[in-house]
């Protein structure tokens, strides 16, 4: 086996070029891909189509450097606050620039990645029918099923360049344990050409094998493998850290006006070089009230034989 | 304790649509309130479906932002893929959803993806999410707004959740299963789809509120329903469990 650990903006520089379609936000509010994001803010990359069911501000955050020229998404906002005023102001006026944005589903963002994982071309729903969401979409095709001669919607398989995902633990081959809700992450991780794992922990390939029904993404998928402790903060890791509200509040806040998201932008993403620091910046304080106070341990599963 | 805000107004409201021992997708704010509430109150049994994978019979220990916030992880019945939860939607398995919106329109269609202004200008909002879903699969559906009149067009400017389209027989000529919208509760009143029409008449005015307000808050000329009820205030009962759910009032001021 491969040993795939690197740093993270070794995976970024060398996994993401301009121009690339990527997955990220896949496991909806909790383990967002930040400190991945981030660094691609940080190396500028460019003309990127990002992919995802919601997206709490990360996409948002993209759009706002510059680095995005489509969205194919169910929703970009900031789910306790509301708007994504970075995309608002793509959108209505091109600030900085024009974004393309395909609206998706829920179910239709989990459909396409599905189609890909499952090797076909679409998957056929009910979802959305009469709905201006499918009207002229190009991923969105009526059909009408081949056995009963009923409407339905075809939605084209989706198959990113790049998944990027944060999960709890992984050995340095790539694979991985995750658990806690897992939206689309298994879907657009076998959906996608190459995949970049961020991981709160290294551990051994012995514990990873521990848990084989824990292992939902074998490390012969994964291209990367970077530990990036707290690489999801502000969104919520099951077992490491809870979700940073106020953060969420104060982005929203700041960022009602291009003048005040660019301040929020150099403050926490390119003054600093990289997580560890930007971990320093939020203090020791913040880290310790957002870190999980009690553990519930699950039982453990025996796989004797 | 008599005094009560809109929104617990509306909170309280939306529980009292959930029967006991349903599937409810259950969204966030107001109706997570909702929904904890009925649990606690006449529906001990509603099992809770979460789209981004999660499903529980039991209420978190502390109030949530979103539904991915640790403690609606902590002591979940499943916790799994979105498909695992959307396929029970579109399976038809789902009794009730909620959802809400910018705005809504005489048959209950609901716009959160973009309103077209004067002139050329568009205001850009986030999105379906899986309120689309919902309104198109879940066997019925409950939108939850607040009553201004341009939130309440004649006709949404687009629509992201189908309620009855164009009116009766729309959804079945497109291809969607039944549901549809069975009430949109505002801060004012409870409107529902005309059985026959399926056009939305007001069926309950909130404690205080004038049937002018609510003509005057609609962009249609709203039908009445004979008689017309009042929407019974919240009992002491409810009051008390609901602000022990958010005692700092987050989703409730």
């Amino acid at each position: 086996m491969t040993r795939k650990l690197m740093s993270l903006s070794e995976a970024i520089g060398r996994y993401v070029a301009d121009g690339m379609s990527l997955v990220m936000g896949t496991a909806l509010e909790a383990a967002i891909p930040f400190a991945a994001g981030h660094e691609i803010i940080r190396q500028g990359k460019r003309d990127l189509t990002v992919i995802g069911p919601i997206s709490d501000i990360l996409f948002d955050q993209l759009i706002g450097a510059g680095c995005v020229r489509r969205v194919i998404a169910a929703w970009v906002g900031n789910v306790s606050e509301g708007s994504a005023y970075n995309l608002r102001r793509a959108v209505e006026e091109g600030v900085p620039h024009f974004v393309d944005v395909e609206d998706h589903t829920n179910l239709t963002i989990a459909l396409g990645l599905h189609a890909a994982a499952l090797g076909v071309p679409y998957l056929p729903t009910r979802t959305a029918l009469g709905s201006d969401v499918a009207r002229g979409h190009p991923g969105l095709r009526p059909i009408r099923c081949p056995y009963t001669g009923e409407p339905l919607l075809a939605v084209r398989a989706l198959a990113p360049d790049v998944a990027i995902v944060h999960v709890q633990r992984a050995d340095e081959f790539g694979n991985c344990h995750l658990w806690g809700n897992l939206g689309v992450t298994l879907d657009a991780v076998r959906a996608s050409r190459s995949v970049i794992v961020t991981a709160e922990e290294i551990v051994s390939a012995d514990l990873i094998r521990s848990d084989p029904n824990r292992t939902l993404i074998p490390g012969f998928l994964v291209t990367a493998v970077v530990h990036e402790p707290w690489g999801a903060h502000p969104s919520p890791v099951v077992g490491y850290y809870h979700r940073d509200h106020a953060h969420f509040r104060e982005y929203h806040e700041r960022t009602r006006t291009r003048e005040g998201f660019l301040a929020w932008l150099k403050e926490w993403v390119l003054s600093v070089p990289d997580r560890s620091r930007y971990m320093d910046r939020l203090g020791p304080e913040r880290r310790r009230a957002l870190r999980i106070a009690q553990s519930a341990l699950s039982a453990p599963a025996d796989f004797g034989c | 304790m008599d005094d009560f805000t809109p929104r617990e107004l509306m909170i309280v409201a939306a529980a009292r649509e959930l029967r006991d021992g349903e599937i409810v997708f259950v969204g966030m704010r107001l109706p997570l309130l909702g929904f904890l509430l009925a649990k606690r109150t006449h529906a001990p049994r509603a099992l809770g479906l979460y789209e981004n994978g999660v499903i529980r019979e039991t209420p978190a220990a502390e109030l949530l932002y979103t539904m991915s916030d640790l403690p609606n992880i902590t002591r979940a019945t499943a916790c799994g893929e979105m498909l695992m939860v959307m396929g029970l939607l579109a399976q038809g398995r789902v009794d009730v959803g909620f959802i809400g919106g910018a705005e809504v329109d005489r048959f209950g269609n609901v716009n959160t993806t973009l309103v077209r202004r004067e002139g050329k200008s568009i205001l850009r909002l986030p999105g379906s999410g899986g309120a689309g879903d919902i309104a198109s699969l879940a066997r019925r559906f409950i939108v939850l707004m607040p009553h201004e009149r341009r939130r309440f067009p004649a006709r949404v400017s687009y629509i992201t959740s189908p309620g009855y389209g164009e009116g009766r027989g729309w959804r079945q000529r497109v291809g969607l299963p039944p549901g549809g919208p069975a009430a949109v509760i505002t801060d004012k009143a409870i409107l529902r789809p005309d059985p026959e029409t399926k056009e939305l008449r007001l069926v309950s005015l909130h404690p205080g509120v004038s049937l002018e307000e609510v003509r005057a808050s609609t962009g249609w000329d709203l039908q009445i329903a004979d008689p017309v009820e009042r929407t019974p205030p919240p009992t002491p009962q409810e009051l008390r469990l609901l602000r022990s759910l958010d005692p700092e009032g987050v989703w409730t001021r």
